[in-house]
Order: structure tokens, then C-alpha cells, then sequence
């Protein structure tokens, strides 16, 4: 057995057991209102997911999370290149950032709701919770990049761009991947929640609220599985995407000995 | 092409460069010996401006210089080929040229190896041949030859001598012969400047 399939296994097994243990407390509790099987919520996925009104919530789901991850992603880098080169910039931002993230997710939801419109919200909200990570990640990868190397390249004389791409960005980018990572799960939760608070149109958050409102928790579960569902595979997505860039700007010839 | 005038330097209370002077013109070569610590890393960084002197001026004129040091400095997500690549074009058209270097110094068959996969001794030669793909017309070396057997520093010696007739070079290291064999003119530390 190919150590791949042995972990596939391993984790279908998992995904059995809880499903088996969820289908034992439904049947236990038996009231589809308190907790529907998972027979029910997949049979009730199954007739969503062909409608077409399901993909065109999610998308835009996805739309906003994404566009507010990627906000985030663009600032947190340009803030971190900033905070690297200026230690009044860093000496400014330091605080604001450890406030952001110690600030909890509701407080700048309802701060928002006064300050934005409803559809921009969740987009800002995924933006500042995903920001910090990144920033602070992007910069200890700046601040660890080798100064050895860095030293090399004035006495070459290396363009910056090459500098850039060849010393800086594959310090950088372990750091980076690690900040998508934690960073991708936070942003898509909050996203959700300022969209289950503000309730826009075409929006999981809303369909999760209404759900809650008619107190069809079936729908509820299919929704909230739906956003597990998406965090994976756009994490897996994004994460590959940053592999990729990691390829071409470091290890492109280099072949194993 | 390299000139050093009256530079000082300290590390805390100790002194190790005081009124060190040096000329190096086109073509010329020299090399700096004396005991551990003494000044002669210092002072070749100070020459690259890689480190500010205390006191003295620095005048380097050169068009292309080059240096090895005593870390190999490769860079570790790239391979042997690319790390010398990298001071050429970076880019495909010279990867031919970059992988002929490494082909001088014998190391044709690690061309796309990572530094990880190659011994100290190995890696120090890939730095040598980024330093000569360069064609420098100053080439600084910080005792380059670790790790290396004395039939392959012979080869490798000639090779540079050969490559770089017209080059400048200012070499530190222990070893008489060495400086010897690349032409240069010995110069010794003495209570902190280098005479010969």
C-alpha cells in the first residue's frame, strides 16, 4: 500500500466514524429540527446543489472573500516592504496591527455596518482578518532573508529585479504560504459571519441566516458544509498557486542528485 | 582599479587596521597574509564596501569585480548552473556559458545539483566559477581554496591565472605557495598594516 493511499484511507476511516457518530446522535435525538442525519442534509445538498440559485450565492460568496483576501494579500505585502525599510513605519503599524487582530470579528462587523455598505462589509471584514497575518508573516521573511546573500548581490551588482526574484521572494514566500494558510480559513469565516450579520443579497451568510430565521436547520447544515467544503478547496487552490509562483522564481533547473 | 588610504578599523577596543594603505592597480596582484584575526576579511570588505572603515578613504575603480569568500554564498533554492547563471544574464541564453564554468572547474557532472547535495569543497568551486564567469577586472579572493586537494587547488590556480591574465587580484590567505602560483606579491600584516 502506497503511503498516499494509506492516508487516504486513514482519512476516509475518520470521515466514516464521525459520520456514523453524527447519523447515532441524530437517530438518538430524532427531531430533524435539532439535528437532521446526514442522509437528510445530503439528500437536501443534492437538491441545492442542481439549482442554480446555490452556485450563484456562492460565487459571490467566493467573490467577496476572495476580493477581500486579496486586498489584504496586496497591502499586507506592500505594508510589510514598507515596515522593512522604515522602523518609524513599523513603529506606527505595529500597534494597529496587534490591535486588529486581538480586537474580536463581531466588534468590527457592527463598527463596519455603520461606517460601510452592506455588500462592501463582508469584503472588508475577510481583508482586515486576513491583513495582520500576512503582514507579519511577509515581514519576518523579509527580515530573515540572508544577509550573506544580500551582500553578494551588491558585489555583483545584481539588478534589483533579479534581487527580487531570486533572494527575496524565495525567503519570502515559506513565509508567505504559511500566512495563506492560517491566514485563507480566517478570512473565509469572517467573510461568512459579516454576511450571516449583514445579510446581503446573493450571499451563503444570508441563506445560513435564513435558515436560522425558518428554522430549517437542515438547510443550515448543507450551507455550513458548503463553507467547509469551499475554505478547502480554494486553500488547496491558492496554496498551489503560490507553489507554482515558489517554482519559477527559485527552484526551476534544480534536479535531485 | 583598488586603492586603500590610511584606513583604520576597531573592533571595540582592539584595533586591527590603523593607517592601512593599499594600492592595487590594473593588472597587478597581491596577496595579504597574517595570523587569525588580524584584519585581512576586514579588509577586503572594506574594499567591496561591504563595511565602512572607521577612518580612511577607499577609491575602487573597477568595471566588473568579483569576489569569493569564505563561505560559498550560493544560493540554496537555485543549482550549481543557476547560481553561476545568476551573475551572468539570469536567463536561458547563458546557461550554456554558466555550465562551461563549472565544466573548467570539474564539475560537470553537478551542473544541476543543489548546494545541499555538494560538498563544501565543491560548493566553494561553483563560487570560484561565478567569480570568473564574470570575466572581473578585480577579483577579490578570502581564502577560496578550503576543502580542496593540493593536485585540484594547482588545477584550479592555473585556471584562474590563465582566464584573468589582465585581471587584478587581491588574494588573502595562509598559504605562500598559493600566492605564489597566482603571481602575487606578498604583503604581511604588521601592527595593523600590510607591508611587504
Amino acid at each position: 500500500m502506497t503511503p498516499r493511499l494509506r492516508k487516504g484511507l486513514t482519512a476516509l476511516g475518520v470521515l466514516l466514524f464521525w459520520v456514523l457518530l453524527w447519523a447515532l446522535l441524530a437517530r438518538l435525538v430524532d427531531r430533524d429540527l435539532l439535528l437532521p442525519s446526514p442522509l437528510q442534509v445530503l439528500q437536501r445538498g443534492g437538491v441545492l446543489v442542481c439549482s442554480g440559485a446555490f452556485w450563484l450565492t456562492t460565487l459571490w460568496s467566493i467573490a467577496r472573500v476572495l476580493a477581500g483576501i486579496a486586498a489584504a494579500i496586496v497591502l499586507g505585502v506592500l505594508l510589510a516592504a514598507l515596515t522593512e525599510r522604515s522602523a518609524l513605519a513599523r513603529t506606527l503599524l505595529s500597534p494597529l496591527m496587534t490591535l486588529v487582530k486581538s480586537t474580536p470579528v463581531a466588534s468590527f462587523i457592527i463598527l463596519a455596518l455603520i461606517w460601510l455598505g452592506r455588500s462592501v462589509l463582508p469584503v472588508f471584514i475577510s481583508a482586515l482578518m486576513v491583513l495582520p497575518v500576512v503582514w507579519a508573516n511577509v515581514s519576518a521573511g523579509i527580515a530573515g532573508q540572508d544577509p550573506l546573500l544580500l551582500e553578494l548581490a551588491r558585489v555583483y551588482r545584481l539588478p534589483r529585479l533579479r534581487v527580487l526574484r531570486r533572494i527575496t521572494l524565495p525567503s519570502v514566500l515559506p513565509h508567505f504560504r504559511a500566512a495563506l494558510s492560517s491566514a485563507l480559513g480566517l478570512g473565509w469565516k469572517a467573510g461568512i459571519a459579516a454576511e450571516v450579520l449583514t445579510v446581503p443579497q446573493r450571499s451563503i451568510g444570508r441563506m445560513i441566516y435564513e435558515s436560522k430565521l425558518y428554522l430549517e436547520t437542515t438547510d443550515l447544515f448543507v450551507w455550513t458544509a458548503a463553507v467547509v467544503v469551499l475554505s478547502l478547496i480554494i486553500e488547496r487552490l491558492l496554496l498551489r498557486l503560490v507553489a507554482r509562483i515558489g517554482r519559477k522564481g527559485g527552484e526551476t533547473h534544480a534536479a535531485a542528485a | 582599479m583598488l586603492r586603500l588610504h590610511k584606513v583604520s578599523l576597531s573592533f571595540g577596543d582592539r584595533a586591527v587596521l590603523r593607517g592601512c594603505s593599499l594600492d592595487l592597480p590594473a593588472g597587478a596582484r597581491l596577496a595579504l597574509m597574517g595570523p587569525s584575526g588580524c584584519g585581512k576579511t576586514s579588509l577586503l570588505r572594506i574594499a567591496l564596501g561591504l563595511q565602512a572603515p572607521d577612518a580612511g578613504d577607499v577609491i575602487l575603480r573597477a568595471a566588473r569585480a568579483s569576489a569569493v569568500f569564505q563561505e560559498p554564498r550560493l544560493l540554496p533554492w537555485l543549482s550549481a548552473e543557476e547560481n553561476v547563471n545568476l551573475v551572468l544574464s539570469d536567463g536561458p541564453a547563458t546557461l550554456d556559458e554558466a555550465g562551461a564554468w563549472l565544466d573548467r572547474l570539474e564539475l560537470g557532472d553537478a551542473r544541476r545539483f543543489l548546494p545541499a547535495e555538494l560538498s563544501g569543497g565543491m560548493q566553494q568551486r561553483v563560487s570560484l566559477a561565478r567569480a570568473l564567469a564574470v570575466g572581473p577586472d578585480l577579483l577579490l579572493l578570502d581564502e577560496p581554496f578550503k576543502g580542496m586537494d593540493e593536485a585540484l587547488r594547482g588545477r584550479v590556480l592555473r585556471l584562474i591565472s590563465d582566464s584573468l591574465p589582465e585581471a587584478a587580484i587581491l588574494l588573502v590567505t595562509h598559504d605562500a605557495q598559493e600566492a605564489e602560483a597566482l603571481g602575487c606579491r606578498i604583503l604581511r600584516y604588521h601592527e595593523g598594516r600590510f607591508e611587504p
